[in-house]
């Protein structure tokens, strides 16, 4: 059976998840293996789910505004996943989704309505979830109802009891923020300064640390543990590198060359093909995707890094992480005379790019689509 | 296109995680014995290659009890060859699997008939008998 994600109507906001559960004729087993599925979620001992159990049955069913900024609905995709309706989508069921403008049935100022009532309704209760990054440069570049993302931003974090940044673009910038950066995109923690953030990248996050995130807070009541550069410990905790079932080739020096070597075929270590495992840090290598199917190093690609910042500008997806960014001495040789700083040659390098980018860029016009 | 492109191939230089499970299934049985301490192991928290589980799984075999539950979608459980290892997984509506655990104990809760449950049931059958006495 699908699950319903569309917008809560109201009447079921208040009562407990238990509650909410009970209504909808959901067994004490079945909520068994809901709370058994959730600690696996959320990479906790088999032992908590007994207290797991408690925790969900008695929360609170808490309000929450998503936000979509400069972002290709990707994150939200990820989330839904619409073509399997999931056992996690009950924990959908446990939220009261207020405000998404791409999931509401309302548009125009329905929606906007709909938002604003929710923040006074449940001003410094709410959950905040933002996805896509916000411009800085003009804030015509994106914009909702006439509203700008940074203001919608502002506004809506004001009341907010926490803040969840999903996907790269939300946390570091993501792909808007790429060099030459052309919208001036941020981060959100670029912008809100005073409310606790929890950042969940990947270029999707992988949709069960979205909900395993969702899972903590309607459980603990708090938000996770974080790291240093604000994701979930729980998740984020350790490199891919680290969990990698092909980490001991790494070990031993077993490398595949090429995609298609015996090495590639024996399924040895992808680290010469560009890997960023050794860098990044999240949990494909053990939830992995697709209904825990596989990850893209068990599929013989190597890791892009999606979830760490400026995965974008890292120089080449398929060079060596040992390997230099940039051949400095020979596409900014020109900078470099002297003793000019290797910073300045990179900085003269990237305005030449966005130069060049600009030169090759011609617009499309009325004529063009007449031909 | 042969489909023998998309053959996927694995060695036998893998993680070599699958024994030191066996070992914690081991130990985690002679705890349930000796104390009486039952415990379950999340295979999804543990990276293992292609294969890697299947090899565990194969290990454990199936023994005499064999149950499927029908509860948010299915789950299949089984005790192993080893009498108090029981291997749970559960799948959603689609059944895609979501999660699969070991569970080293006499009789997993899961499979138990639950209080709330009884207490429901109580009502629903009282309710049936006084229909039909009307």
């Amino acid at each position: 059976m699908k699950k319903d994600l569309s917008m809560k109507d109201g009447t079921s906001k208040k009562g407990t998840l238990g509650e909410v559960l009970h209504s909808q004729g959901v067994s004490r087993r079945s909520f068994m293996k809901f709370c058994a599925t959730t600690a696996s979620m959320m990479a906790l001992p088999p032992a908590m789910i007994p207290m797991i159990a408690k925790a969900l049955e008695n929360a609170k069913r808490p309000s929450v505004i998503w936000l979509s900024f400069q972002e290709c609905t990707g994150c939200t995709e990820s989330l839904t996943r619409a073509h399997t309706p999931s056992l996690e989508s009950l924990i959908f069921e446990s939220i009261s989704l207020d405000y998404h403008h791409t999931l509401q049935a309302a548009s125009g100022e329905a929606a906007e309505a709909a938002r604003e009532a929710a923040m006074e309704e449940n001003f410094g209760n709410y959950l905040l979830v933002v996805d896509g990054s916000i411009p800085l440069d003009n804030p015509g570049y994106s914009t909702i109802a006439g509203i700008s993302n940074l203001e919608m931003l502002t506004e809506s974090a004001k009341g907010a009891a926490a803040i969840i940044a999903v996907g790269t673009c939300a946390t570091y910038g993501g792909i808007p923020h790429a060099n030459p950066n052309p919208t001036g995109a941020v981060s959100v923690k670029d912008i809100i300064k005073d409310k606790p953030i929890i950042n969940v990248p990947g270029c999707p996050p992988i949709p069960v640390v979205i909900t395993g995130v969702l899972a903590h807070y309607l459980t603990f009541g708090s938000i996770p543990e974080l790291d240093h550069i604000g994701r979930p410990k729980v998740f984020y905790g350790q490199s891919i590198h680290d969990r990698c079932y092909r980490r001991p080739f790494y070990d031993k020096g077993h490398f595949a060359e090429t995609f298609d070597d015996e090495g590639a075929k024996k399924g040895w270590c992808l680290f010469k093909l560009g890997c960023r495992g050794p860098t990044t840090y999240n949990a494909c290598a053990t939830t992995k995707w697709n209904n825990g199917t596989s990850f893209p190093i068990e599929s013989g690609h190597p890791c892009l890094g999606c979830s760490e910042p400026d995965f974008w500008d890292g120089g080449g997806f398929y060079k060596a992480l040992s390997m230099p960014t940039e051949d400095i001495s020979k596409t900014a040789v020109y900078a470099a005379a002297g003793a000019a700083a290797a910073g300045a040659a990179i900085g003269a390098l990237n305005r030449g790019k966005k130069n060049a980018s600009n030169k090759i860029h011609i617009k499309t016009t009325i004529e063009d689509l007449r031909k | 296109m042969s489909t023998s492109a998309f053959n996927i191939q694995t060695s036998n230089e893998l993680t070599r995680n699958v024994r030191p499970i066996l070992f914690e299934v081991r130990h985690a049985l002679d705890a349930l014995l000796d104390k009486g301490e039952t415990s379950i192991i999340d295979l999804r928290s543990i990276p293992l290659a292609p294969g890697e589980e299947e090899t565990i799984l194969k290990t454990l075999g199936q023994g005499e009890v064999h149950a499927r539950l029908n509860a948010l979608g299915p789950s299949e459980i089984y005790e192993t060859r080893y009498a108090g290892v029981w291997l749970i997984t559960h799948y959603n509506e689609d059944e895609a699997m979501v999660s699969r655990f070991i569970e080293i104990t006499r009789l997993p809760d899961i499979l138990k008939s639950q209080t709330e449950d009884m207490s429901k049931a109580l009502t629903e059958l009282t309710q049936a008998l006084g229909t039909q006495d009307t």
